[in-house]
C-alpha cells in the first residue's frame, strides 16, 4: 500500500511538469496553429541557467527569476528569427523549422555550458516529509502547486485580461482580430514568451528532483505531446490532466514493470490515443480548416 | 529523355566518376556513407517531397535493417536472407503503426515517428543480451569482395563496397523516380498539395500516405543493412533521434522534391564532418541552424535554387 502510495506521489511530481510543458505546448498551438517541437528546450534552458548562476553563488531566488527571463527571451527570439519570417508557410515547413530550432538550441547549450547533468538543492531543503508511510521531498510540492498556480494564472489571463483576449482573438481569427484593433504581431510574441516562461520555471522547478543536461529536451517535448494528445490538443484542462495521467502511468509503469521501459509509457499512450480516440479526453472532434 | 533514364545515366556517371578519382581506401568509405545516406535519404524524399509528410523516427527504421542482419545470421539466417527480412519488418512495422496515424493531420506522424524512433533506440541500447546494448555488436557474414571475386575481380573490400552501395542507390533512384512519375506518384503530389481536394478526385488519401510511409522505411532499412554490412560493426546509433535528424536535413538541404536533392544534401552532410573537424563539436548547431536556414531562404532547398538561378541567368 504504501508503496503504491509513493509511486503516486512520484508520478504526480513528474505529472506535474509535463501538465506544465503540454501547456506551454496549448498556449502557442492556440494561438498559432505551430506545434513546438522546440518546447522541452525551454525547460533545459531554465533547468541549466538556474543550476548554473546558483552554482556561481547567487541566491536561489534571483537565480529562478534570471532563469524564466532567459527562457522568455529565447521564446521571443525563436518567434521572431525562425518562425515569424516563414510565416504563411506550409504545415511540413513550420515542423522543420521547429524541430531544426530546437536542435540549435541543444547545441547551444552545450556550448554556452556543458555535457554535464546537473542539479540542485531544493528551495525548501532536501530533507523528505513523512506522511501514511510514503514520503515526499519537499520541492515535489513546490512542482506541484507551481504546476497548478501556472495553470490558474494562465486560466485567468486568458479570459479576464485585455492581452490575453487579444491573444484569443488572434487566434481565432487574426484578419478579423487586426480589424477589430488587436495588434496580433504583438499577441503572437506574447504566446511565444508566455510558453517559454512556463516551460524554463517548469525546468527550474523540476531541476533539483528529476536533473537536468544539454540534450533531455526531445525527450521532454515528447511527454508533454503525450500529455497534449492524451488530453486532448487545444484544452488547457486537458493538458492539466493528460500531464498528470501520463505522469502516473510512467511511475506506476517504472514501479510494477521495467525501469528500463518507463519513458515508452509516454509513447505506448501516444498510439493508444491514436488508434482509439484521437481527439484526446477533452478535445473536440479533430476538424482541420482548408 | 526518360527522367528515369535520365536519372540512371547521371548516377550511374557519377558513381564511376566516384571510383576513377578515389586515390585511397579511405575515399571509398566515404563514398560508400555518400550512397548508403542517399537511398535512406531518397526514401524521405518519396515521403517528404512527394506527400508532404515528416517523419522523426526514420532511424528507427534504418536500425531494424541494420540490427536484423547483425542478429539474424548468429541464428543460421544467411546475410541477404537477413537483410530482406529487416526491411520487409519495418515495412510491416510502418504499415502497421501509419494506417490509423495518417487519417489525421501531419503533425501526428512528426510526434507518433519521433515516439517510435526513441521506443527503437530504447530496445536497441537496453536489450543487450540481443544487441551488444550501448557498445554495439559486430556483424557477421558476408563480404563484397567475395560477389567481386564470383566474376574473377579481386577488389579490396572498401572498393567492392562502393560499387555495391553505389548499385543500390542508383536502382533506389530509379525507382523512385518511376513511382513519382506513375499515376500513384502524381496521387502523391495531389495529396501534397491539398487532401481534401485530393480525395474529392477520389484518391484514397489515407492509403496513398500510408504506402508512401512504408516504402520510405523499406529504404531507411535496406540503407541500414548496407550500413551493417559495409561497416561490419554497429551500435544503437544508427536509430538515435540524431541520425533521425541528419536525414531529414540532408533531404531538406539538398530539396525534397528529388533524387538530386537526396544526392546533393547526403553528400554535402556525408562530406562535411570528414572535411571540417570541428563539425562534431558544433554538429548540432550546424544541422539546426540548416534546416531553419533553408526553409526560411530557399524553402526547396539547393537544388531547385540552383537550378531556378541556373535558368535566370541563360535568359
Amino acid at each position: 500500500m504504501s508503496e503504491l502510495l509513493q509511486f503516486l506521489v512520484s508520478g504526480v511530481t513528474v505529472g506535474a511538469i509535463y501538465a506544465a510543458v503540454a501547456l506551454g505546448f496549448t498556449m502557442i498551438y492556440n494561438a498559432s496553429g505551430v506545434v513546438n517541437f522546440a518546447q522541452g528546450e525551454f525547460v533545459v534552458i531554465g533547468g541549466l541557467t538556474a543550476a548554473f548562476l546558483i552554482a556561481m553563488g547567487v541566491p536561489v531566488f534571483l537565480a529562478a527569476v534570471l532563469a524564466v527571463v532567459a527562457g522568455t527571451v529565447v521564446g521571443i527570439l525563436l518567434y521572431r528569427l525562425a518562425i515569424r519570417p516563414a510565416r504563411e508557410a506550409p504545415l511540413v515547413s513550420l515542423i522543420i523549422i521547429t524541430i531544426g530550432a530546437s536542435i540549435f538550441l541543444r547545441g547551444a547549450m552545450q556550448m554556452v555550458f556543458d555535457k554535464q547533468i546537473h542539479r540542485y538543492d531544493g528551495f525548501s531543503g532536501e530533507t523528505p516529509l513523512r506522511f501514511a508511510g510514503a514520503t515526499i521531498l519537499p520541492q515535489s510540492l513546490w512542482i506541484i502547486f507551481g504546476s497548478f498556480a501556472v495553470f490558474v494564472f494562465l486560466a485567468w489571463f486568458m479570459s479576464r485580461t485585455r492581452a490575453g483576449r487579444g491573444i484569443r482573438a488572434t487566434a481565432s481569427n487574426r484578419l478579423a482580430a487586426a480589424l477589430v484593433g488587436i495588434n496580433t504581431r504583438w499577441a503572437m510574441n506574447l504566446s511565444f514568451a508566455l510558453s517559454a516562461a512556463v516551460g524554463a520555471l517548469a525546468g527550474v522547478l523540476s531541476t533539483p528532483v528529476t536533473f537536468t543536461s544539454y540534450d533531455v529536451g526531445v525527450l521532454i517535448a515528447l511527454k508533454g505531446f503525450s500529455a497534449t494528445m492524451l488530453g486532448g490538443v487545444g484544452s488547457p484542462q486537458g493538458a492539466l490532466v493528460g500531464g498528470l495521467l501520463i505522469g502516473l502511468i510512467e511511475s506506476l509503469t517504472a514501479g510494477y514493470i521495467s525501469s528500463d521501459y518507463k519513458d515508452a509509457a509516454a509513447f505506448i499512450v501516444i498510439l493508444v490515443v491514436l488508434f482509439v480516440r484521437p481527439e484526446g479526453l477533452f478535445g473536440k472532434k479533430l476538424t482541420e480548416r482548408v | 529523355m526518360n527522367p528515369a533514364l535520365r536519372t540512371f545515366l547521371i548516377l550511374a556517371a557519377l558513381v564511376v566518376a566516384g571510383a576513377l578519382i578515389f586515390p585511397s581506401s579511405y575515399y571509398y568509405r566515404v563514398g560508400t556513407l555518400v550512397w548508403i545516406n542517399t537511398l535512406a535519404v531518397t526514401g524521405i524524399v518519396v515521403l517528404l517531397g512527394y506527400v508532404g509528410l515528416v517523419s522523426l523516427g526514420h532511424a528507427g527504421f534504418f536500425a531494424i535493417g541494420a540490427y536484423a542482419t547483425a542478429i539474424l545470421p548468429s541464428y543460421g539466417v544467411p546475410s541477404v536472407l537477413a537483410a530482406i527480412l529487416g526491411a520487409a519488418g519495418a515495412g510491416l512495422l510502418a504499415a502497421i503503426v501509419g494506417r490509423p496515424i495518417l487519417r489525421l493531420s501531419g503533425y501526428y506522424l512528426a510526434i507518433a515517428t519521433l515516439g517510435l524512433g526513441m521506443l527503437i533506440w530504447m530496445v536497441l541500447s537496453k536489450e543487450a543480451w540481443l544487441t551488444g546494448g550501448p557498445d554495439g555488436m559486430t556483424v557477421m557474414g558476408a563480404n563484397a569482395r567475395d560477389l567481386f571475386k564470383l566474376v574473377g575481380l579481386n577488389l579490396r573490400s572498401a572498393e567492392s563496397w562502393y560499387w555495391v552501395t553505389g548499385t543500390f542507390a542508383v536502382l533506389g533512384a530509379v525507382l523512385a523516380v518511376n513511382l513519382g512519375n506513375s499515376p500513384w506518384g502524381r496521387a502523391l503530389r495531389a495529396i501534397h498539395d491539398s487532401d481534401v481536394a485530393a480525395s474529392s478526385l477520389g484518391i484514397d488519401v489515407a492509403k496513398a500516405k500510408s504506402m508512401a510511409f512504408t516504402i520510405s522505411a523499406v529504404y531507411a532499412a535496406v540503407a541500414g543493412a548496407l550500413l551493417a554490412l559495409a561497416n561490419g560493426y554497429i551500435t544503437p546509433e544508427v536509430g538515435g533521434f540524431m541520425h533521425s535528424v541528419e536525414m531529414v536535413t540532408m533531404a531538406v538541404l539538398g530539396g525534397a522534391a528529388s533524387v538530386f536533392g537526396a544526392l546533393v544534401g547526403a553528400l554535402i552532410l556525408t562530406a562535411l564532418p570528414q572535411v571540417l573537424t570541428v563539425f562534431a563539436d558544433y554538429e548540432h548547431m550546424i544541422l539546426g541552424a540548416v534546416m531553419v536556414l533553408t526553409m526560411i531562404l530557399m524553402r526547396r532547398g539547393l537544388v531547385p535554387a540552383l537550378v531556378d538561378l541556373a535558368k535566370r541567368r541563360r535568359k
